[in-house]
């Protein structure tokens, strides 16, 4: 089976590859720094309120504002914390985000034009590590973020970041059962695990999306995506209310911002494989590149949306609606479809 | 040469970060070594080109086994070292060296025969899962289905050892107001 985007490409150079890695760190930081003034603004309109109105038209330089406080900020690190565990633990959070970001079809691929010096000529692939179990790794590398807020919330000597962590570890391993087995049944009809495959399989338009095959799974991955990006009505890990802030309480400055910065790659890529999956990707030609950036716009907006609309659960409604509730229905799911497609 | 470059940073990495793992008296730091070290090794996974196993390898032991140990290490202050209590120190030598001996034998024993080949070799433009799972489902089937029953026979005797309490909430039969209520009552 042939797993290659398109097959009269260029081959993918390391220097290809480098220049891949570094558009995405740029852009997806960006996005990400920008997605907190979005947020902002998305919850302030649908809440009545005008959200950050000051620094500059409409609070659009609030980024900058937020930005250099962040970068400017004094860096504390507890007295009897653990401290290189502690230094670690964010970092941790946001090199796994962009780890997993390297296996999913992030922007076209193009060749730069031969009158840049140095680099003309050089093919930059759209997806950075094209494995052709592109999903199990993608998922594998989000299952391995959990030990940043984890690592945080142990290292810090602080007992609501403990209770952070447990809820972190909790949380992220049940959900992951959920994740796996709902996006198992599209593996089952395409039969393979690269996007790219997944990409081909619902070429033929809106009406072979697989959406219509699974709506079942597509609302499944839905939650657990929420639940494993840790955003309402699942952000048990960090619950104000509760636990301050949970593993992140004794964080200030840039080692907050980077599991910031993490959990919004993380949204982007739960919502990048949610429309390659379920909602039929890109396409190569024209501006079929348009057509998925619209679709991860929207799964954006939705993940705030619901925040706008929802309130917390409680932690045991959480683990009743991972394992007594969303599980056997995805255990049901793929049971009935692998039935459709042997009869 | 990148293959190279790749295998030996693995190597000093994965071994230096296991012996963190072993000499380490605080918690916290063996821990993570393991789990990064469990990270790297399927690192080499990746240069051998099998892509189903290295991704396997991040999922179970990363992403659950060890996710499992850190949530057991909870219980402890991970801030603080621990003492160990080593009870013979030639004991432990003599046991750990006879291990060691032994692993490399085995490892190294492939070195001095010429006939080793694959007997299940990759077919080529097919995916790395499937191929695993054709051996696994003709060649292993029954062990396979033998870890299939011990998982289950685990999971039953999980299910018994922990529902005895099940069906009473912690949160549900009493209130932190009605704890209030009832101390303000008793108080009065």
């Amino acid at each position: 089976m042939e797993t290659t985007l398109v097959q009269n490409l260029p081959e993918v150079t390391a220097a290809g590859v480098i220049i891949k890695a570094i558009i995405i760190l740029a852009v997806i930081s960006a996005i990400a720094g920008f997605g907190t003034f979005i947020e902002r603004k998305v919850l302030a309109f649908m809440q009545r309120r005008l959200g950050p109105m000051h620094v500059g038209p409409h609070g659009i330089l609030q980024l900058v504002a937020d930005g250099i406080k962040l970068f400017t900020k004094e860096d504390i690190v507890p007295q009897n914390a653990n401290p290189i565990i502690f230094k670690v633990a964010p970092v941790i959070t946001a090199a796994t985000a962009f780890i997993a970001l390297a296996a999913v079809p992030v922007f076209p691929d193009f060749t730069i034009p031969n009158w840049i010096p140095l680099l003309g000529g050089v093919f930059v692939p759209s997806i950075a590590a094209d494995v052709n179990i592109g999903i199990l790794f993608v998922l594998g590398m989000m299952a391995a973020g959990l030990y940043g807020p984890l690592l945080a919330g142990m290292s810090q000597a602080n007992k609501w970041g403990i209770i952070g962590s447990a809820r972190t570890a909790i949380q992220f391993l049940s959900y992951e059962v959920v994740t796996g087995l709902s996006i198992l049944a599209p593996i089952m009809l395409v039969g393979s695990l690269s996007f790219v495959d997944f990409n081909d399989y619902q070429a033929g338009g809106v009406g072979s999306w697989l959406i219509w095959q699974q709506p079942v799974a597509f609302v499944l991955f839905l939650i657990a995506g929420f639940a494993e990006t840790n955003r309402t009505p699942f952000d048990l890990l960090e619950h104000e209310a509760e636990v301050v802030s949970g593993y992140a309480t004794e964080y200030s400055g840039m080692r907050w911002g980077m599991f910031f910065i993490g959990e919004y790659a993380n949204m982007i890529t739960v919502s990048i494989i949610a429309a390659v999956v379920f909602l039929g990707g890109y396409s190569v030609e024209g501006i079929g590149w348009l057509t998925i950036i619209l679709k991860v716009a929207f799964f954006f907006f939705l993940m705030l949306w619901v925040r706008a609309s929802w309130p917390h659960i409680r932690p045991d409604q959480l683990m009743w609606l991972c394992w007594k509730v969303l599980m056997p229905i995805a255990v049901i799911n793929i049971v009935i479809t692998g039935i459709v497609m042997m009869v | 040469m990148y293959e190279v470059i790749a295998f030996y940073l693995f190597s000093v990495l994965t071994i230096g970060l296991f012996l963190v793992t072993v000499m380490s008296k605080n918690v916290l730091y063996a821990m993570t070594s393991l789990a990064s070290g469990m990270v790297l090794i399927a690192g080499f996974f990746f240069i051998l080109g099998a892509d189903f196993l290295g991704v396997v390898q991040l999922i179970v032991y990363v992403g659950a086994v060890m996710a499992l140990y850190s949530f057991a290490m909870m219980f402890f202050d991970a801030t603080k070292d621990i003492k160990e209590k080593n009870t013979s120190a030639a004991l432990v030598f003599l046991l750990g060296g006879m291990s060691a001996l032994v692993l490399v034998l085995i490892f190294a024993a492939p070195i001095h025969s010429e006939t080793i080949q694959a007997l299940y070799p990759m077919h080529e433009g097919v995916g790395n899962a499937q191929d695993v799972g054709i051996v696994l489902f003709t060649k292993y089937l029954v062990p396979f289905e033998v870890a299939a029953v011990m998982l289950l026979v685990a999971m039953i005797a999980g299910i018994i050892l922990a529902g005895k309490k099940m069906d009473d909430s912690l949160t549900e039969d009493l209130d932190a107001d009605d704890e209030i209520y009832i101390q303000l009552k008793d108080e009065k």
